[in-house]
């Protein structure tokens, strides 16, 4: 599904990644765990296409396309999804007008013609059910008066809404309470299947309770340093990262 | 003689019914006054220098159709061709309550007669072509909006024309106002108007500004509210070279409602200018002022709002917002709001934002799938739909939406916007 090899980006002439490698196939969940600062986020925002970050070495395959020559709509058209970490509110925006806009652009893409009126209301109804996100919320405008935890079902339901092939889940967790966290992992765990895969960034375990993980990575200053099954995110929380500095160090 | 209004010589005095004092001090102030300059202050950023040079004449032309040239549908609509009356192409007949005469036929127009140097407002009187009196009696409540069309043909045509209404007691009515042009280049709209809302009346005016580029629009409304009166003007410029728009509004009785809105969405070179007053006198009112602006290219806009909140107008809620989106680095915005608050007792705000779009927002709709052109479209419609909604008439409403479509491309559903 994405093949990352040797990233290296720099953000303002400071090196964020420092030869990053990462592959995640079709059907599988990767965690991606690590202290402040290790280059998370960063991730999360280059595979999605933000401008801000300078790519000064290594290439990420795409399903067998150059993701780093795509543009961000090209990218979310061939099936990555970004959940934001901070879901951006825009007045006057209703979540359903865009949300038609951008399914009609990916269909387009697609060589589809645009969705009707009454299937897409009945998508609306489904998939808005899945991440108990009132209808209400649905049609206001986009992310505008709504709490964290309203923020976060609605990326999820946006999520449900285009059936990403590789959805990226920066932080979803992260400000949740438990219940909102069962509903955002419920959502996630019901649009799993063998065609998809998701990479989840989080720094707390508790999610990988709910969405639990075929591999855990270790992020830390620029680099997957360490790789292993779900257990490892267990270990993590226990003992924290100091370890695996101590690890690298010896090394 | 004016060494600046060169053009005047070619134009012939009005005929019309206006009383001899105003018509000896428009003389005057126009003998006496220079065209304003970017030193005086109320047109520091506005240069009407070129007005000057034109030779203007004032032709009647005889038009058969008006054809798209309107805002809306209505039964009750008024044609002026460079400012005179068309009766042909004008209704004949008006709801009950409303009746219409054409200042041309009027005997004894009652107007202003101090100008203070006002040299549009001067030239407006001194050679007026026509204009209209338009009356709502007491008590009547008018469903269907009359409509005054404003049409320039030709080039370096000036129209001088001014509306009169007078919305008596307790009345309910609405005007729309279609300003547009067709074969016209340095061609010039100076329109005055005097309107008087009543005790516990209603009264909308919907300004549609639409005249081709090279065109020039000065505009005044001098308005008066009784007391227990709503007034509400949306004024919304779609086109023209160079547009000005003076707006004054003294509310003269207590429990009043005063919205004034506007909305200009500018390319090329065009120069918008909103000069608005509001002149709360007693206390005990509401007025709401909102202008959004969206500019591209090299356009320009201007905008001065000024509320005075005088001593004795205690218990006032005025509000007053300005906010511009620049979709070019060439567009400029000059934004005043000015609020002079002489009474103690009173909840006041203005404000004023002029920004580019949001970053953020545009990256977010990205990744979701939108191209930069869809996301920019879907967040301007957004910004300007806020002010459009403020349209009470749905089909002056569709007209707003059809030429954004029109001029931008923008094909916004106002559904989506509410």
């Amino acid at each position: 599904m994405i093949t990352i090899k040797n990233l290296h980006a720099n953000i303002e002439d400071k090196a964020i990644l420092k030869g990053l490698n990462l592959e995640v196939k079709a059907g599988e969940v990767h965690a991606i765990m690590g202290p402040n600062g290790a280059g998370k986020s960063t991730l999360a925002s280059i595979l999605a296409g933000k401008e801000d970050y300078e790519i000064t070495e290594g290439s990420v395959d795409f399903d067998g396309e150059d993701l780093l020559e795509m543009e961000t709509e090209e990218r979310a058209r061939e099936g990555l999804f970004l959940a934001f970490q901070y879901p951006v509110e825009i007045p006057g925006v209703s979540n359903i007008n865009f949300l038609r806009t951008a399914i009609n652009e990916k269909r387009e893409h697609k060589g589809e013609d645009p969705i009707s009126a009454k299937d897409f209301m009945a998508l609306v109804r489904e998939k808005s059910k899945l991440v108990e996100l009132d209808a209400k919320l649905a049609s206001r405008s986009v992310n505008e008066g709504f709490s964290g935890g309203e923020k976060k079902r609605n990326e999820i339901f946006q999520m449900a809404m285009l059936e990403p092939k590789l959805a990226i889940l920066d932080e979803t967790d992260s400000g949740l309470d438990i219940d909102a966290l069962r509903i955002v992992a419920n959502g996630v765990n019901t649009l799993k299947s063998d065609d998809n895969a998701t990479i989840v960034i989080t720094h707390y375990q508790r999610l990988l309770d709910y969405i639990v993980p075929d591999f855990v990575h270790v992020l830390y200053d620029g680099r997957i340093v360490k790789s292993g099954p779900k257990e490892l995110a267990l270990e993590l929380e226990e003992k924290g990262y100091d370890w695996i500095k101590e690890e690298l160090v010896e090394a | 003689m004016n060494n600046n209004l060169k053009f005047i010589k070619g134009l012939t005095p009005t005929n019309l019914s206006v009383n001899t004092n105003a018509q000896k001090n428009a003389s005057n102030v126009l003998d006496t006054t220079d065209l304003p300059t970017t030193r005086t202050e109320a047109w520091k950023y506005t240069r009407v220098a070129k007005i000057g040079k034109i030779d203007f004449t004032n032709e009647a032309t005889t038009v058969t159709s008006i054809k798209g040239k309107k805002v809306i549908d209505s039964p009750y609509t008024l044609v002026f061709v460079n400012g005179r009356f068309s009766e042909e192409l004008s209704a004949k007949s008006f709801p009950e309550g409303v009746t219409v005469t054409p200042l041309s036929t009027l005997e004894g127009i009652t107007t202003q007669e101090e100008f203070e140097g006002d040299i549009f407002g001067a030239l407006n009187l001194a050679y007026l072509n026509d204009g209209l009196h338009i009356t709502i009696t007491k008590n009547k409540v008018v469903d269907e909006p009359i409509q005054v069309i404003h049409l320039l043909k030709g080039d370096a045509q000036l129209s001088n024309f001014k509306v009169q209404i007078d919305a008596e007691d307790f009345s309910k009515a609405t005007v729309v106002q279609g300003f547009f042009s067709e074969d016209s280049n340095n061609s010039f709209v100076n329109y005055t108007s005097d309107i008087q809302v009543g005790v516990n009346t209603y009264f909308t005016m919907e300004k549609i500004q639409d005249e081709e580029a090279g065109n020039f629009h000065i505009g005044t409304d001098t308005v008066t509210q009784d007391k227990d009166s709503t007034f509400t003007i949306n004024t919304i410029t779609l086109n023209g070279t160079l547009v000005r728009n003076n707006l004054n509004i003294a509310v003269n009785g207590e429990n009043c409602t005063t919205n004034l809105n506007g909305g200009y969405l500018l390319k090329e070179k065009q120069h918008v200018d909103n000069h608005t007053v509001v002149d709360h006198k007693v206390p005990n009112c509401n007025s709401n002022e909102l202008y959004k602006g969206v500019m591209n290219e090299n356009s320009t806009a201007v905008f001065n709002g000024k509320v005075f909140v005088r001593q004795d107008a205690q218990k006032i809620n005025a509000f007053q917002s300005n906010r511009n989106v620049l979709l070019s680095d060439n567009a400029t915005v000059n934004s005043k709001p000015e609020l002079e608050i002489y009474a103690d007792d009173v909840k006041c705000s203005h404000g004023s934002t002029t920004g580019q779009l949001d970053d953020e927002a545009v990256y977010y709709l990205r990744a979701r799938g939108l191209s930069k052109s869809a996301a920019a479209q879907l967040l301007v419609s957004a910004f300007i739909a806020e002010v459009i909604a403020e349209v009470e008439n749905e089909d002056v409403k569709s007209y707003i939406y059809k030429r954004l479509n029109e001029r931008f491309g923008w094909d916004i559903n106002p559904e989506d916007f509410g």
